[in-house]
């Protein structure tokens, strides 16, 4: 069920990250409610702007986190993709 | 937890005003409605929107009766955005002309949710009580959808309208939308008047259940969400999540309120935000405070495993069925009242006429 490593994922109409900055935090909102994301799923969906495909999101953030791992963050993508935030289709 | 601060909340229900083209005999609005004199205006509500960003609120929900009264609306959303709120509109449609909706659009609205009253289009405008109604809201659905803002379509479920959902998932895929809400009726306001005719059997529940999960596999593009009878549960809804823990409404006329329904306790404190500032009105309001966590509870809640899944569940509704708001919601099949419920549903299995009284304002003559 993971996306393929040259999908390109984006987020979803009506969804967006933006900083709150009453509680000084990161917040993905969407039309249903709020998530606070850590700071992994930030740096991901920072880069789901439809032209980064997974694996170029992968290697991006290997600079950064040297423990993650293709799989984790495809499982990312997949959870929030489950959840209507993002579209993965490649097209 | 008496005396545990609360968190900030995370939404704002702004009720811009109770007037409405609409009659829907289950609408949730109370019976009390309040007037076009008695609305905040659009500076004492830009005000009220950005008091609530301050304090933590990052979703606004513009709701009512029907927003798209109020001329000034475009001007709230854009304020709204300024104060960087996501600006979900809640409307039935009725007078999203192309012009309001472009610009409402320009505003910054980012979501809209249009409400439906059924697939089949002389039964909508009944419940409506408005010829034309379906048909207006059709092209409205046209209006969103060719200005690229994402559309959720809300239905809410009876007895009238619980056969047809494979028509209605239909019609919302035709329609263009990302997602259809299917939420059976909640009690409250002209939907508890109207009761007896709304209520579904039983039969009717497992036949939409099994409609939904057929949608479900079938619909890819759409997403469904449900939510099912209350009174036919067997432990109740966490109702708002607890009281006063994410969210918050405001009345056309400033009075602000735990949840939209919160009124009908009257023995509540009244509380406005033309004199009291809404920081004030979340950490402090007697209101506010009154079922906040647990502390309030009785048995058979204070001791349950389960009050911090739902809360007790409904304190309008426990109120509004038992006299009291400190009881568990009599939908709680380890409450004392369940069979105030259980005589309902047995009642929902025998035939009733489909008569709705429509929800109307007062006439202006009355005395308030
Ligand atoms: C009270 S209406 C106000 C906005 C607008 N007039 C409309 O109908 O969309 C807000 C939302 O609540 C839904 N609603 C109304 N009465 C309800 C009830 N008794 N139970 C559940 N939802 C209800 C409506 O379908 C609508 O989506
Ligand atoms: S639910 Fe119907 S009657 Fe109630 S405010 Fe919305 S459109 Fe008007
Ligand atoms: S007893 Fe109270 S807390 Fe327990 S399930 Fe029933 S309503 Fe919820």
């Amino acid at each position: 069920m993971n996306p393929p490593a040259d999908a390109r994922p984006r987020l979803s109409r009506g969804t967006r990250l933006s900083f709150d900055r009453v509680r000084h935090a990161h917040v993905l909102l969407y039309p249903e409610g709020v998530l606070f994301p850590n700071q992994t799923a930030i740096d991901v969906l920072r880069r789901c702007d439809g032209s980064n495909t997974v694996a170029a999101i992968a290697d991006d953030l290997r600079h950064d986190y040297r423990a993650v791992e293709l799989t984790d963050i495809a499982e990312l993508l997949t959870q929030l993709s489950a959840r209507g935030l993002l579209e993965l289709d490649s097209n | 937890m008496p005396g545990a601060t609360p968190e900030p909340p995370l939404g704002m229900l702004a009720e811009l005003t109770h007037r409405c083209p609409l009659q829907c005999g289950y609408c949730s609005n109370p019976l009390e409605l309040v007037g076009r004199a008695e609305e905040l205006n659009t500076a004492q509500w830009c005000d009220v929107i950005s008091q609530a960003r301050e304090l933590g609120v990052l979703q606004l929900h513009l709701s009512g009766g029907e927003p798209l009264q109020r001329p000034d609306l475009a001007e709230i959303v854009r304020h709204a955005r300024r104060e960087d709120c996501y600006v979900n509109l809640v409307t039935s449609g009725f007078g999203l002309t192309p012009e309001r909706g472009g610009q409402l659009a320009d505003a910054g609205v980012e979501h809209v949710q249009l409400s439906l009253q059924d697939a089949d289009e002389l039964a909508a405008d009944a419940v409506a009580g408005a010829t034309g109604a379906h048909r207006r809201k059709r092209a409205a659905a046209d209006v969103i959808t060719a200005l690229g803002l994402p559309l959720t379509i809300n239905v809410v479920l009876h007895r009238g309208n619980v056969d047809r959902i494979p028509d209605i998932v239909e019609l919302a895929e035709a329609m263009g939308a990302d997602r259809l809400e299917l939420a059976h009726t909640q009690y409250y306001g002209w939907a508890l008047r109207n009761r007896v005719r709304l209520m579904p059997t039983a039969a009717q529940l497992s036949a939409a259940e099994a409609a939904v999960a057929e949608a479900r596999a079938r619909s890819s593009n759409l997403r469904i969400g449900y939510v099912p009878a209350d009174y036919h549960e067997t432990y109740p809804k966490p109702c708002m999540h607890g009281w006063a823990a994410r969210q918050l409404t405001v009345a056309p006329n400033g009075v602000a309120l735990p949840c939209p329904a919160a009124s009908v306790i009257d023995s509540l404190p009244v509380v406005n935000v033309r004199d009291t500032s809404l920081r004030s009105i979340w950490y402090e309001a007697e209101s506010f405070q009154a079922f906040r966590g647990t502390s309030w509870m009785r048995e058979p809640c204070v001791s349950c495993a389960r009050r911090q899944l739902d809360f007790g569940g409904c304190r309008c509704q426990a109120f509004q069925l038992t006299g009291d708001p400190t009881h568990a919601d009599p939908v709680c099949s380890l409450s004392p009242h369940r069979h105030l419920i259980d005589e309902l549903v047995a009642n929902a299995e025998l035939g009733q006429a489909l008569y709705l009284e429509p929800r109307r304002m007062r006439s202006a003559a009355a005395p308030r």
